[in-house]
Order: C-alpha cells, then structure tokens, then sequence
C-alpha cells in the first residue's frame, strides 16, 4: 500500500521531475482545489439561500424563535446550543491544527492524541446536528396551515407563543391514523397530528386571551404580526390543518423553503462532516501502525487537516446565516 | 514543513480569538440591541453587517492561521483567496440583488395579503 504520490514529493505525480509549484506538493495543491470548489458549492447553496430571504423579506421565520431548545431543559433559549456546537468544531480544528505542528516534528504519540481527540469532537458536532434535526422535525408549539400554505402560530396576551396543547378543546378526534394493516389498499400515512383542527378552534373560541400571529414581520420591531381577534377569528375559517413540526412540505415556524434550505444546508454540511469524520479515522489508523513516521514526514495529516478546517469553516457561515442575521 | 519552530502558542493565541469573536456574535444575536437591530443600513441592518464582519475575520483566522495560508508561497495564496473571493462577491451580488428585485416585483402575490 505505497501512496505513490505522497511517497516522492519531488517528482512522479507532477511528471515533470523536481518541479514543485509554489513549493507545494502535488497532493496538497489539490486538496486546496478541492476545498475552492467545495467552497463554490456552498457558495450556491447559500447564495440561493440569500437570494430566497430577500425574496421573502418580510415573511421570513426568525431563526431565534426556531432555534430555542437545550438538551435535558425546558425553556426558551436561543441560540445557545448551536453556539455550543460552533465551540465544539472550532476546537476540534484547535486539536487538529495541534496534530499537524506535532506531526512536523515527528512526535508520533502527540499526533494520535489530538487525531483522536478531533475526532471525537467531531462525533460530538455530528450528535448535537442529529439532536437538532430532530428538534426541529419534532417541532416545540404547533400551528394551523391556512388554505394557500400560509401558516399562523397562536399567542397569549402577552405575545408569547403558545402550544395548541395549551388550550385546545377536548373533541373527540375525527379520524384514526390509516396504517398499512387496516388499510383496503397497501397505503399508509405519516402520523396524525397530536391535535385536532377542531380542537383547535373550539379551543380559540373558549379562550379569548389567545391570539393568532401571522407571517408577516413588522419590520418597525423586526417581529412577527399579531391580529386582533376578529381578524384571527376570519382567518381561522380559512384554516385547513394543523401544522406540527417540519418537513420538507410544511414548517410549522413558517415558510417551508425554510425548512427546506435548513435540511438541505446543515445535512450537505452535516454529510461532510462524517465523511471528515471517515477520512480521519482511517489517517488516525495509519499514524498509529506508523506509517507516516517510517515515511519520514505527515504531510497526510496535515491534508486531512486542511479538509477539516474547511468543514469548521463553512460551518462559520452556516452559523452567521442561519442563525445569526 | 521547512519549519521547525512550534506554533502552539500561536495557536492557542488563535483560538481564545475565534472563541471571543463567537462570543460577541452569541451575546449580539440573544441580546439583539434595538439601536443596531433597527437601524437600517445598505440594504440591511447595521447588527447583521456586524455580524457579517466578525465572520469574515473569523474565517480569516481559520483560513490563515489553521490552514497556514500564511505560511504558503504569495502565490498559491492569491490563487485560492482571490478566485474564490472574486466568485463569491461576483454571485452574491447577483443573487442578492435578484432576490430584491423578486420581492419588488412579486411582492403583491407573495406577501400576506390578509390584513
């Protein structure tokens, strides 16, 4: 299993004998081209992420009421989990940085300790990104599609949100989940919301401190709207399903090409993650059996570590866009 | 690799950095101060080109200092950063200013229209 490039910096791979452009080895100069049109790809993602919110300006969800949960805790508060992970990449960047200066002085058990240590850190993101995804999936109050997908969410009197749990009528459901075993035909359908439409009107009819919060942002505040409840009385007839959670065909927080890019975005990021993850393990492996030391130099660490860096650096920008602005 | 001088102090130095920088971005986003929040400026507001900033000098230490670009030849440098730069200031344009002028134009079909 001799790498034919890495073996001979001078030579083979860039055929012509000894050249090494701008002092960089055939490997390395590529894993940086690599990681520009990785970069690109991004780029696109974001960019169209970008375009989309300006297109949707003023009806676009605020990522801090989407983002508010911790694991083990009840309550609202945003943002902190997802710092926790940026803290959590930037510092496996940290002990990878670390391996690659141990690994130019040739101190084999220094490198295997903060290899393993980045890919630890690295498990621990991607487990915090699932954690999330679910999180979000799951959904934290609940809302009501109106009849041309727009979405309205329920507030008490002091513009808190509140879950349709909350104040819902006891009615009895309307109808039972349809499953493949008592099914005419081999169909079957996602679960049932845990609340009924009825419910929920019922509930809003006996409850007149509730009030309904549209889409749309009052950009004087920078906050969603909230109606009066005549208004949100009329908008209630409109009303056409309960909402819980999201998907990639309804966000229960509002526009679904939010949810979409938020899958879409944080899974390609999540996805290079592990493959990050893949790529370091099986370089850890080799550190360990020794390879590199009986090559006489890491510079497949350092490589790898290149990649690394770029995944922490999206992440960089994923956190600003997604989270942040 | 022609060094053989250890960076960890440096980078040490370079972590407590990003982590302050992360810091800072965490408390403006909670915390939303309305004199930034509100205040409008290019095309948005001032907390958010804020935000924007810190993010680009965070990942100017990340770029630099953990994938040493500053330690690469001048010219392999520009080739990465500058192609890249000039591809992403050359799209965002475009596409931002595209998504603007779709808000202009279908904001009449798109907007909530209820109230």
């Amino acid at each position: 299993m001799e790498a034919i490039v890495a073996e001979s910096p001078k030579g083979g791979a860039w055929s012509g004998g000894g050249n090494q452009p701008f002092g960089s080895s055939y490997g390395k100069m590529m894993m940086w081209f690599f990681i520009m049109s990785d970069a690109l790809t991004f780029l696109g993602f974001l960019g169209a992420y970008g375009l989309i919110r300006f297109k949707f300006i003023d009806s676009w969800p605020i990522a801090d009421e989407v983002f508010t949960h911790i694991p083990f805790v009840h309550g609202d508060y945003p943002m902190y989990y997802v710092a926790f992970m940026t803290f959590v990449l930037i510092f496996s960047s940290v002990t990878m940085v670390l391996a690659v200066d141990a690994g130019k002085h040739m101190k084999q058990g220094k490198v295997i300790l903060y290899m393993g240590l980045t890919i630890v850190g690295g498990l621990i993101f991607l487990g915090s990104q699932a954690w999330e995804w679910k999180t979000f999936i799951h959904g934290s109050y609940g809302a009501v599609a109106l009849n041309d997908g727009k979405i309205v969410q329920f507030v008490d009197a002091s513009g808190k949100q509140v879950t349709l749990e909350s104040f819902k009528s006891d009615a009895p459901s309307e109808r039972i989940r349809q499953t493949k075993s008592n099914g005419i035909w081999f169909q079957s359908e996602a679960s049932l919301p845990s609340v009924t439409l009825k419910q929920v009107k019922e509930g809003f009819a006996k409850h007149p401190e509730i009030s309904m919060r549209t889409e749309l942002i009052d950009m004087d505040v920078k906050e969603k709207t909230i109606l009066s409840r005549d208004e949100a009385n009329e908008l209630l007839t409109r009303a056409t399903h309960v909402v819980e959670g999201a998907n990639l065909k309804e966000n229960e927080y509002g526009k679904t090409l939010f949810a979409d890019f938020f899958f879409f975005i944080t899974g390609f990021h999540g996805f290079h993650v592990f493959s990050g993850i893949m790529i370091n393990v099986i370089i850890f492996f080799n550190v360990i059996i020794g390879t590199y030391q009986r090559r006489g130099h890491y510079e497949m660490v350092e490589k790898v570590g290149l990649y690394w860096h770029f995944v922490d650096l999206v992440w960089v920008f994923v956190f600003t866009f997604f989270y942040l602005i | 690799m022609s060094h053989a001088k250890s960076h960890t102090a440096l980078i040490w130095k370079v972590f407590g950095f990003l982590s302050l920088i992360t810091i800072v971005e965490v408390f403006l986003g909670i915390s939303k101060p309305k004199s930034l929040h509100l205040t409008p400026f290019l095309g948005t507001s001032l907390l958010n080109w804020i935000f924007l900033i810190l993010t680009l000098v965070k990942a100017y230490g990340i770029a630099w200092y953990f994938m040493h670009l500053k330690d690469e030849k001048t010219g392999l440098r520009r080739a990465i950063v500058w192609t890249v730069m000039f591809l992403i200031i050359y799209l965002v344009f475009f596409l931002l200013f595209e998504g603007g002028a779709l808000n202009d134009i279908l904001n009449e079909w798109t907007r909530w229209t209820y109230s």
